[in-house]
């Protein structure tokens, strides 16, 4: 029961990674940019939480969509000025920019807010909220509720990237740059939506871990965008539900790594990564011919 | 090959109207003998490009008018398709100006000269892969003019795009996609369509069906600059020619008036490079 119960709790985690690695996977898509400012910017929109609700006395479920407007207005903001600079002088710039960025994040977090960690949402009931399956499976309503989050967040994606005229713009951009633009379409613009996109994703990634658990101004590099990393790598750049099933996978290995011995939880899942790595190197959702 | 390696300025023998490295304003009563309705839509100044340190283009100039269909014809290598993708934004010009409708466009990004009505249909298709069929229409249709052309005019057009709509392009045979790539230039409603090697890796037979859209295109108003590495195709089309070799001019003229011999030395550059055709506007019009 207790492998069961692991599991599960794997399953409902690699939602969360999912959430993490979704906006990864997105913006090397579309712009072929790394962003490894990724997870701090995941803390940062944990903190512009904490901060929206300690100015604005608004409540908790009412502050997650002002932080996603926030992110978003900020990926498109970061994106037309700093990284579309980089994006023009090469990748390796771009990689540069955004290392650079994540350490300027991560350090004006320790400045402004210390290295005292912090909840999000803790006067919310939600938070310690559970029910059990048997005498041995307890079951985290909030784990349920980021899970299906993470769902409908990769649904959404789908559907605005399928059908959406600004998600066929961003496809035919990823394709073609200078096809895109003798039809008329500014390339730059197209990559400033489709970073806030991206943002708004990590906004609410950023309010889930602080939720699960607590974030410091570290937390992004440490743990948000290895993890992110990983889950995209097991999934399969660039396929968007790869990103759900390398997030199960990997939350699944880290619970039954724990479960053995609970000094094997992050071992686990780097080995699962380095094993697919090995033996496919294009992701359990790509093939070969795509990647 | 005197002429060849020539500087900037003297570069354009043809028909004398860019005598000299300034250009001055159109001297009116000159031998011109096109059918000049007004202004030019599309005039292009002494045009330099440079590829790096090589230099792709040595001042060309030219003028395109309503309702023409401008044939530039050259070798591999003599900077066709570099002056054309200068004229729709893809090049940044060393030197030299390029005037649409009037207006100075020569810094202009290449979308907005797309959304003012310059459309090209880029060598080599370009269509976007992930794309399907109708997906490549709307993505070309998205910051589309006013004009004749929609997607279900390019579907009358070409009968066999709406069964296949949602298919991918890139199973589709070569002439299938150029006919997408054309179809995806029109529904922006172009005014000065640019064509860039629509024969690159297509059977005759093809080529001939496509080009039998031409017509149909003119038709609606618009006006068309093409460069073509066939010769005899580009004859069959234009109403008027200019030879590009090595970044230079070495013909201009109308095609009914320039001869095999001239149009073969002019595009290998045998003998005499510079030569002007000047012929009387009382001949009639190209068919």
């Amino acid at each position: 029961m207790a492998w069961v119960n692991a599991v599960i709790q794997g399953i409902l985690t690699g939602g969360l990674y999912a959430l993490f690695a979704c906006g990864l996977s997105l913006m090397f898509g579309v712009m072929k940019v790394v962003n490894l400012a990724h997870g701090d910017l995941a803390t940062v929109a944990g903190y512009v939480g904490v901060g929206v609700i300690a100015a604005t006395h608004m409540p908790f479920l009412w502050s997650v969509p002002v932080v996603v407007l926030i992110m978003a207005a900020l990926g498109y903001v970061l994106q037309r000025s700093m990284i579309q600079a980089a994006i023009t002088r090469g990748e390796l710039i771009t990689l540069i920019v955004t290392f650079g960025l994540s350490i300027v994040i991560e350090n004006g977090l320790l400045q402004f807010f210390t290295a005292n960690t912090r909840g999000i949402g803790g006067g919310s009931s939600l938070i310690s909220a559970s029910f059990s399956i048997g005498s041995q499976i307890q079951i985290a309503w909030l784990d349920v509720v980021i899970f299906g989050l993470a769902v409908v967040v990769l649904l959404g994606l789908q559907v605005f990237l399928s059908s959406s005229k600004y998600g066929r713009l961003i496809r035919a951009v990823a394709d073609d740059r200078e096809a895109a633009q003798l039809s008329g379409a500014d390339y730059r613009h197209v990559f400033g939506i489709a970073a806030a996109v991206a943002f708004a994703t990590v906004g609410l990634a950023g309010i889930s871990y602080g939720m699960t658990t607590v974030i410091d101004p570290t937390t992004g590099t440490d743990t948000i965008l290895l993890f992110a990393f990983a889950a995209v790598v097991i999934g399969g750049l660039g396929s968007l539900w790869g990103t759900l099933i390398g997030g199960i996978v990997l939350g699944v290995a880290q619970q039954i790594g724990a479960q053995i011995n609970i000094s094997y939880e992050l071992l686990a899942g780097y080995i699962v990564f380095l094993a697919v790595l090995v033996v496919r190197p294009q992701g359990l959702t790509v093939r070969r011919s795509e990647s | 090959m005197s002429e060849a390696s020539g500087e900037n300025t003297g570069s354009v023998p043809a028909n004398g109207t860019t005598p000299g490295g300034t250009t001055p304003p159109d001297p009116p009563g000159n031998d011109r003998f096109r059918v000049e309705n007004g202004t030019p839509l599309l005039e292009v100044r002494d045009l330099v490009v440079h590829h790096g340190q090589l230099r792709a283009l040595s001042g060309i100039s030219l003028r395109v008018y309503p309702g023409e269909v401008y044939a530039i014809i050259g070798a591999n290598g003599a900077g066709k398709s570099t002056l054309l993708r200068t004229i729709a934004g893809l090049h940044h010009p060393t030197d030299g100006s390029i005037t649409y409708d009037g207006r100075d466009v020569t810094g202009m990004r290449p979308e907005k000269r797309a959304t003012a009505g310059i459309v090209m249909v880029p060598e080599g298709r370009r269509l976007f892969p992930s794309l399907t069929l109708e997906e490549n229409l709307k993505v070309g249709a998205t910051y589309a003019r006013k004009g004749p052309w929609t997607i279900d005019q390019v579907y009358e057009v070409f009968p066999w795009m709406k069964e296949r709509r949602g298919q991918r392009t890139a199973q589709m045979s070569g002439g299938e996609q150029q006919s997408v790539a054309i179809g995806r230039a029109l529904v922006a409603n172009p005014r000065m369509l640019l064509l860039d090697e629509l024969s690159l890796g297509l059977a005759p037979v093809i080529l001939q069906r496509i080009y039998g859209m031409l017509p149909r295109i003119l038709a609606s108003g618009v006006t068309v600059l093409l460069v073509e590495q066939d010769v005899s195709q580009a004859l069959r089309v234009a109403t008027h020619l200019q030879c590009l070799l090595e970044g230079n001019t070495t013909l201009e003229g109308r095609p009914s008036d320039v001869t095999a011999a001239q149009v073969e030395a002019a595009y290998f550059g045998m003998g005499s490079v510079a030569q002007a055709v000047h012929a009387d506007p009382s001949e009639g019009g190209e068919a």
